[in-house]
């Protein structure tokens, strides 16, 4: 009975926290309305072409290859803009990269997708490096 | 065996024994690819070796279950399954579907969501299966002249784990909602129903291979799935601590996610505790060998090696990076392929009459196996640990931090070799069993 009761009562608690999450938590930290269309379209492509098979997003993903979520800090617009549309696979990290061939609205619309992703509060991830020199 | 349709069940054992072989070739693929040697990424890009990797891992694993409950159900329940056709029409469209997946992998057919990389048109038909697989199952079970716990426990994790595949087919357009939907699938599954389904089956097990009476066993099985749902449920929440959900979800998850070994743990302690009870000498000892293993295997990889970076604290630090790789195997393994490698290696001299467990072969497969994926658990490790500590904490870039922890990726394919020659002994003794046959059924 104890734990038929803990986990009705658990259960019930997640479910309320899940409700309060998608209604106000994550449509704040996430900046919802400035989900335009091009970073939908952006995500779709970052789906359909399973990015997140090498990549971490969100600190999700695979591990093969780097961290996006942060990218456009990182790397600025012009740069991601080449990876993307380049014709050969980028090698220039030291691994290769499928080379995608995207057009210019479809990179423009990852770049979209990845400044949404940036701006997300991530409750402090990813930290800033506390032993860099 | 006791009933003539659970022989239905070698051909689940059969496809996950070859998707097993299957998906040890990805693992390698990557494992290289890690070292530096990506010499097939044109045929066989990373993502689609880790799409690949996963997805054969959830199939093989859902086909051992189903493999586990149509040779559990009829013996619990007393009764042939409802419909042996239907059964074997269900496993030639699991097969068929799984094929299907994995070859789209290789030409972009995918959504790009760990797991579940499965395209949408064919969760349906994952969908239809598995209503026809449930079907098979509860009409057999409600029928049947028992209604044991073990079997009922193992029927709801097999319901409740369909249940939450619903939540994992809906698009979302913002990543964090969708991020959040997707652990309600996937942690819910290893974290919880499928819990059930490995307590259920380990209780067959246990039941069987040590003579203990089934009602102390069966009052353990309670406890444990009690204790999986008091943690595992809110435990939830250490998916949640940074991809753009509030903040309290860092005390939630932090706090249930600690309490999640208990059941881990409580699972180890029930499978020791009842076999130094059982007055039973089972003569196929591997079988045992292969339960105690899974019982305690899984308390230290799914337990200890999860809250190692469940901890909020530790998690900002570590989420992201390698040491979810290191948790991962030993927790897949130690939980849900050790158990699966148990029933089928119980079920296989019963089904065929052949008592071939204690082949060299058979002791060769659980050692090599295991002390293989604890050694690439131990190489993840490093490499995790070291990427953290250069990347993370030093600041060094992503790619100057992998190069430097390239040698790690050497030691993990010498262990995974040892590894697959454990497995791959494990796949000849079991084909070695040859087909099941009616002449192995057996009168209590």
């Amino acid at each position: 009975m104890f734990f038929l009761g803990g986990t009705v009562v658990f259960f019930l608690v997640f479910l309320v926290l899940s409700a309060n999450t998608l209604s106000s938590g994550i449509p704040r930290q996430t900046h919802a309305d400035k989900v335009s269309q091009a970073v939908i379209d952006g995500k779709i492509l970052f789906d359909e072409n399973n990015c997140m098979g090498c990549h971490t997003i969100l600190g999700e993903g695979a591990y093969y290859a780097p961290e996006l979520t942060k990218v456009v800090d990182r790397r600025g617009a012009g740069f991601i803009k080449a990876v993307l549309t380049s014709k050969q696979p980028w090698t220039l990290s030291g691994r290769k990269m499928v080379a995608y061939g995207f057009n210019d609205k479809e990179a423009s619309d990852l770049i979209a997708f990845f400044t949404w992703i940036g701006e997300i509060d991530l409750n402090g991830f990813p930290p800033e490096p506390d032993l860099k020199k | 065996m006791k009933y003539k349709s659970q022989k239905v069940a070698y051909m689940f054992f059969a496809l996950s024994i070859v998707l097993l072989l299957l998906q040890i070739v990805y693992g390698f693929i990557m494992g290289f690819a890690h070292a530096g040697f990506d010499g097939l990424h044109d045929f066989i890009p990373f993502n689609t070796a880790t799409a690949t990797h996963k997805n054969l891992l959830v199939v093989w694993l859902l086909s051992g279950f189903m493999g586990a409950a149509y040779y559990i159900i009829p013996e619990e329940s007393q009764r042939e399954l409802v419909s042996v056709p239907l059964a074997k029409l269900q496993f030639w469209s699991l097969a068929a579907v799984g094929v299907t997946a994995v070859i789209g992998f290789h030409f972009n057919w995918w959504e790009g969501r760990k797991f579940l990389e499965i395209p949408r048109p064919l969760d349906y038909l994952v969908v239809v299966n598995v209503l026809l697989f449930l079907g098979i199952i509860l009409v057999t079970l409600f029928k049947g002249k028992e209604k044991t716990t073990t079997a009922m426990v193992l029927a709801m994790g097999l319901f409740f784990a369909a249940l939450l595949y619903l939540p994992g087919m809906v698009w979302f357009d913002n990543q964090s909602v969708d991020s959040f939907f997707r652990w309600w699938v996937v942690h819910l599954w290893v974290e919880g129903v499928w819990e059930l389904i490995m307590g259920g089956i380990l209780a067959f097990l246990l039941i069987k291979l040590t003579g203990v009476d089934r009602e102390l066993i069966e009052k353990w099985l309670y406890v444990i799935v009690g204790l999986t749902f008091l943690s595992g449920i809110l435990g939830t929440g250490h998916h949640y601590y940074y991809i753009g959900a509030p903040k309290y979800w860092l005390m939630v998850g932090g706090i249930f996610s600690a309490l999640e070994p208990l059941a881990f743990l409580g699972m180890a302690l029930f499978a020791l505790a009842m076999y130094r009870k059982g007055e039973k000498n089972h003569p196929n000892k591997i079988a045992l060998y292969w339960t105690l293993g899974s019982a305690i295997v899984s308390f230290a990889g799914a337990g200890l090696l999860g809250i190692a970076h469940t901890i909020p604290s530790v998690n900002i630090w570590t989420h992201g990076t390698l040491i979810t790789a290191m948790h991962g195997h030993l927790a897949f393994w130690g939980a849900y392929a050790m158990i699966v490698i148990a029933i089928i290696t119980y079920a296989m001299p019963l089904m065929t009459g052949r008592k071939l467990y204690d082949r060299p072969a058979a002791h060769y497969a659980f050692w090599l196996s295991n002390i293989g994926m604890i050694g690439m658990t131990t190489a993840f490790a490093a490499a995790g640990v070291a990427q953290v500590y250069l990347e993370r904490k030093v600041g060094m870039s992503f790619m100057d931090a992998q190069k430097a922890i390239e040698v790690h990726f050497w030691i993990l394919i010498g262990a995974a070799t040892l590894f697959t020659i454990g497995i791959i002994y494990y796949a000849v003794n079991f084909f070695q069993h040859g087909l099941p046959t009616d002449e192995a059924l057996v009168k209590e």
